[in-house]
């Protein structure tokens, strides 16, 4: 089995268009949630988000371009571009032959749904652009990336809920273990804050008006959030032969099915894919330093994933650190497990511990390090990234400073 | 129909239960109502009263709608059908 590393890393989020920006809005516990800004925002009864601002999608790409990329792609397509030249792969001969993308997504072009939707049901026009299907199906992000950077190996796109990005690396990660690729593309992207894509969440009853607090006794919901998350994962044998920089390890990953409800998550099935991903990383509980929570600001989410591991870790997980960055960033979908899995990279590399920002009074039923509101610094050498998912999928992935 | 007879066919339709069955005392829990049914309950209830219920999954104890029985909802309801009104 060969060793996987991670040598690239690129991102869009509400916290800013980049890794770095994004990383030093973590340390100082930045909120990139506000008012919405979107049309018909006032028939929603949710009026925030973690929206990206200032997307100036035509600096990024030609009218052609524009034409065939919905804003999912558009988060995607920017994400990897940092991500490949930070790596300082190309892509040409063998390996582009044995490498390719794997990413996630929940809802892929949501935003061209529900523009189409409109077209024909409420202004009722009769003729849709040429470019709908293939702007909004899932794939199309992955297939783009796979275009552009010449990726010619497997490539494919998953879709599991909030988990999606973590099912999408888990299966990168084990694609180059394995010896199936060289490397891959992979992450995550989401783009669902427009009129349908907030009008169904709203139905749920589970959406915060005012803030996500994750683990703290006042949390009162979910707040959503859109973005990017892309990394290159690449045979570490493959990245010191050529002298790469590495950021991590990707020592381990498991996931589970809570087989139990389609919203309610289950303790016993995360704690499960917890113990997994320890176990498939040859990781004792007491080496972890932190976990990055799936921690989305609702009742139902905190308590279950901190019972989960409160288990997992047994006297642990008094000692270790849990913080949520959707605290910043918003529920990013199928791409927030790829945007916190920088918080990751950022307590392996640089010492410092993402908080959980919005924190203002303990809950006995997370009671946990949760780094409440202010970064803290701290040497760890191995972390966890949690996502649970709706439908009860659970994907955990370990990494190690290498 | 009175508001409490509509909001019984509504929790009754959801409990998979015959409208005689669903009391006044009844709790949702002991009708085998779980969340999902709470929320799609709420949501018949804003549909027929064409009222907005002000309920959040997150803490349902904390929201202004009482659901800890059949007879709070009807009142919760009846308050909501009459603030609508005046």
């Amino acid at each position: 089995m060969k060793r996987v590393v991670i040598t690239g890393a690129g991102t869009v989020n509400a916290l800013a268009q980049d890794v770095p920006g994004t990383l030093a809005a973590m340390r100082e516990g930045r909120c990139g949630i506000g008012p919405l800004d979107i049309r018909d925002r006032e028939r929603l009864s949710i009026s925030i988000g973690g929206q990206v601002r200032g997307w100036e999608v035509e600096a990024h790409f030609n009218r052609q371009q524009i034409a065939l990329y919905d804003r999912f792609t558009q988060f995607t397509l920017h994400a990897a571009r940092e991500a490949i030249t930070q790596s300082g792969l190309v892509f040409d001969d063998q390996l582009s032959l044995t490498s390719g993308v794997v990413l996630g997504t929940a809802g892929g072009g949501v935003n061209t749904w529900d523009e189409n939707y409109r077209a024909v049901y409420e202004d009722g026009k009769n003729r849709v652009h040429p470019f709908v299907v293939p702007k909004l199906m899932n794939n199309a992000a992955a297939s783009h990336v796979s275009m552009e950077w010449n990726l010619r190996g497997p490539t494919f796109t998953v879709a599991t809920a909030c988990a999606s990005s973590n099912h999408a690396m888990g299966l990168a990660f084990q694609m180059v273990r394995s010896g199936a690729a060289t490397a891959m593309v992979t992450g995550g992207s989401e783009a669902m804050l427009c009129f349908g894509g907030i009008k169904a969440w709203e139905g749920l009853r589970v959406m915060s008006r005012t803030a996500c607090r994750p683990f703290s006794m006042t949390r009162d919901g979910m707040v959503q959030g859109e973005g990017a998350g892309v990394y290159v994962f690449e045979d570490y044998d493959h990245a010191r032969a050529r002298g790469a920089h590495i950021l991590a390890e990707v020592a381990g990953f498991a996931m589970s099915s809570d087989a139990g409800d389609i919203v309610m998550p289950s303790a016993q099935g995360a704690e499960r894919a917890i113990s997994g991903a320890l176990r498939d990383a040859g990781l004792n509980p007491s080496d972890v330093g932190y976990i990055n929570a799936h921690g989305t600001g609702t009742a139902a989410n905190d308590k279950t994933e901190c019972a989960a591991v409160a288990h997992a870790f047994g006297p642990h997980a008094d000692r270790l650190m849990i913080s949520s960055t959707k605290s910043m960033h918003g529920h990013c979908i199928g791409g927030t497990g790829a945007v916190e899995l920088l918080a990751c990279l950022m307590a392996l590399n640089e010492g410092v511990i993402a908080p959980t920002i919005g924190y203002e009074e303990p809950d006995p039923e997370c009671a946990l390090d949760v780094v409440p509101n202010v970064a803290r610094t701290a040497r760890v050498d191995a972390v966890l990234s949690n996502a649970f998912a709706f439908g009860g999928l659970n994907a955990v992935i370990a990494l190690r400073r290498i | 129909m009175s508001v409490k007879d509509r909001v019984i066919a509504i929790i009754a339709e959801q409990a998979v239960l015959d409208v005689a069955d669903v009391t006044m005392d009844s709790t949702l829990e002991s009708l085998g109502i779980d969340s999902l049914g709470l929320v799609e309950s709420i949501f018949a209830i804003e549909e027929a009263f064409d009222v907005s219920v002000p309920f959040n999954a997150n803490d349902p104890s904390q929201s202004d709608f009482d659901i800890s029985s059949v007879a709070s909802i009807v009142a919760a309801v009846e308050k909501l059908v009459a603030d609508q009104h005046a």
